[in-house]
């Protein structure tokens, strides 16, 4: 059992139906090292008061019910144990819900959002199944590794509202939809693929809104790492020539440009090209820049520009190993 | 102090539109007795843009970067949070795929390369603080910063995600990350907590989606302002880029007058070590900052 230490908790507390604001309230409780962040949950209701609220129901990390978040991190409650986190974060656990705006009842959540995101991109596989099959449908194992984990996902949403973007851009399908997508793109028997990739080529909901933060990889309990998909989908959409050409796509694509001319980046190429004649609201930036003299608009022969020793290698290397064309 | 010696990756943005970023870099080096050998022959890390292209081709380039590295017998430094990243997960990959590895390798023979995984890869700021040492660092202050609060600003791509850093990072937790902390207080400085430290800037969308960008950028800068934050501080130069060029937009868009001074951590040691104005290179930054000297 190991040596029990004294805590505090200090929970999210707050009811939709009867709190103007939420408002938070301290626990002090011996733990042991074997309890887990759900024991503790269950202590704060069984122990300290009746009202406290929480989802709960596998208690084996497969519902995703329980998915809460500790001193800011994702938790699946169930699976965390409490002494690891009091390592981490010291003797007080501030035990907040995924999405403290969506808020129903102290760590309970209305996740209507995530479940609408997560419809919306066929999460399952598509295709006209032989209600009578004469023999079993197989996969190579080499087709199973194409899912990458991807099925492993239980829909916490312990990504979904770790994700910043989910958080300021109300469209945006979010981590859990993209994994999901990709999960189902891959699968032999599935015949959406097409559909999946085009709504989530869109911008706004889809994956060029992505800011690469990693904060989903952080998150994930069942290491699921949704933005290794995302990033999969992204090389999809050129590799089915999904692809639409627009400031982001070009943006990707664009980098080959300066490597092949420069070995390094022109930061001002890249968002002349990627832009068009977008390029105009960058015009005070651009500016400012000029002003501290950190770009040099009159370089037209990119003399300031720096280049790559053994340029020649790098243009071999792009001509022997690019796959991908916009 | 045994003599450090690393392959300096600068990336593009050091010796494009941050010249400040390596012209500090250089100076702290020369300041600590640490040699930097800078990787002329590198390219383009792909900025995690390339790879969404075509991931094969920035696999190869960035195995190529490392290829150089090890032909020095150096460890890698990188001084941006960026190409640390898709440096270090070129590496991971590679090291740990023989399959892969053979086939960036078959390409990289083409031009007489080899990628061979002996050159460790590490962010500047890290190897400072395991190799350097932070009590070896505070003794070499000449200008404490003791009358500053600086507001760390970590950058996604040191801290996240933790599995593929925690042997280059000193295992930082990356919900409640301490070394930048810890180096503003090795230089007497005054840390600023506060919320948004570990967040993401939104660099990455600011082309497609500059409202994503401004809300996560105004949001941590207005954090820091409103924790008392004299300036802020960052190892990564496209954090800086974003935190120091934009306050305006974002500060129209969430309603707040922004004006804070963003530097990168080489140019913050450098301050502190009593490095030259021109070293340090103030006049790039474009939030007003050569006061500070």
């Amino acid at each position: 059992m190991g040596n029990k230490k004294e805590i505090t908790i200090k929970a999210f507390r707050f009811n939709a139906e009867t709190d103007y604001l939420p408002y938070y309230k301290t626990y002090k409780m011996e733990v042991g090292r074997d309890e887990l962040i759900l024991d503790l949950l269950n202590r704060v209701k069984w122990e300290h008061d009746g009202s406290f609220s929480y989802r709960r129901s596998c208690r084996h990390g497969i519902c995703g019910a329980c998915a809460i978040t500790v001193n800011g991190k994702a938790t699946l409650a169930c699976k965390q144990n409490a002494m690891d986190l009091v390592e981490l974060f010291g003797d007080e656990l501030i035990f907040e819900p995924q999405s403290k705006k969506r808020a129903v009842k102290d760590m309970i959540i209305d996740k209507g959002d995530f479940w609408e995101k997560h419809a919306a991109v066929k999460p399952y596989v598509v295709a006209d199944v032989d209600p009578n099959p004469s023999s079993e449908s197989t996969m190579s194992q080499e087709q199973v590794e194409q899912f990458l984990d991807a099925d492993y996902c239980i829909q916490c949403g312990a990504c979904h509202y770790a994700c910043p973007v989910v958080e300021v851009n109300e469209e945006y399908f979010g981590p859990a939809a993209f994994a999901a997508a990709y999960r189902f793109s891959v699968d032999p028997r599935d015949n959406a693929s097409k559909d999946r990739l085009e709504a989530t080529a869109e911008m706004g909901p889809g994956v060029w809104d992505c800011v690469k933060c990693f904060e989903c990889a952080e998150a994930c309990p069942k290491d699921v790492n949704p933005i290794e998909k995302i990033t999969k989908l992204h090389n999809m959409q050129f590799e089915q020539g999904v692809a639409k050409r627009n400031v982001a796509t070009k943006h990707a694509e664009g980098f080959i440009r300066s490597i092949k001319k420069f070995g390094y980046l022109d930061e001002q190429d890249i968002v002349l090209y990627s832009e068009g004649l977008g390029v105009v609201k960058h015009l005070s930036e651009a500016f400012k820049m000029i002003k501290a003299g950190k770009v040099h608009p009159f370089d037209v022969m990119k003399k300031k520009m720096p280049r790559s020793k053994n340029l020649d290698e790098i243009q071999k290397l792009i001509e022997i190993s690019q796959k991908n064309e916009l | 102090m045994s003599n450090l010696k690393y392959a300096l990756y600068t990336g593009c943005t050091a010796r494009e539109s941050t010249p400040e970023l390596l012209s500090s870099t250089m100076a702290v080096a020369k300041k600590l007795g640490i040699e930097l050998i800078l990787l002329d022959e590198a390219s383009c890390c792909g900025a995690s843009h390339l790879q969404d292209f075509d991931d094969f081709l920035s696999l190869v380039l960035n195995a190529r970067n490392i290829c150089y590295a090890e032909k020095l017998g150096l460890d890698m430094v990188t001084i941006c949070n960026t190409c640390q990243l898709n440096s270090a997960m070129t590496k991971e990959r590679l090291d740990s795929d023989p399959e892969l590895k053979a086939k960036v390798n078959e390409k990289l023979a083409e031009v007489g390369l080899e990628y061979k995984g002996t050159s460790r890869v590490r962010h500047f700021q890290y190897a400072l603080i395991e190799d350097y040492g932070l009590d070896n660092l505070s003794a070499k202050v000449e200008k404490p910063l003791s009358h500053f609060n600086i507001a760390p600003f970590y950058g996604c791509h040191n801290i996240r995600p933790s599995e593929l850093h925690h042997e280059v990072n000193g295992g930082e937790n990356p919900y409640a990350p301490t070394s930048l902390d810890d180096l503003i207080e090795a230089l007497e400085g005054n840390s600023v907590d506060y919320e948004s430290k570990n967040k993401c800037c939104g660099f990455h969308v600011d082309l497609q989606a500059p409202k994503t960008s401004n809300a996560l950028s105004g949001t941590a800068l207005v954090d820091a302002i409103d924790n008392n934050a004299d300036l802020m501080v960052t190892p990564c130069p496209l954090c800086q880029l974003n935190m120091d060029l934009k306050q305006d937009s974002a500060g129209k868009q969430l309603g707040r007058e922004i004006d804070l001074p963003v530097l990168h951590l080489p140019q913050m040691i450098a301050l502190a070590l009593g490095c030259s104005a021109e070293e340090i290179g103030l006049k790039f930054n474009v939030t007003k900052a050569t006061e500070l000297i």
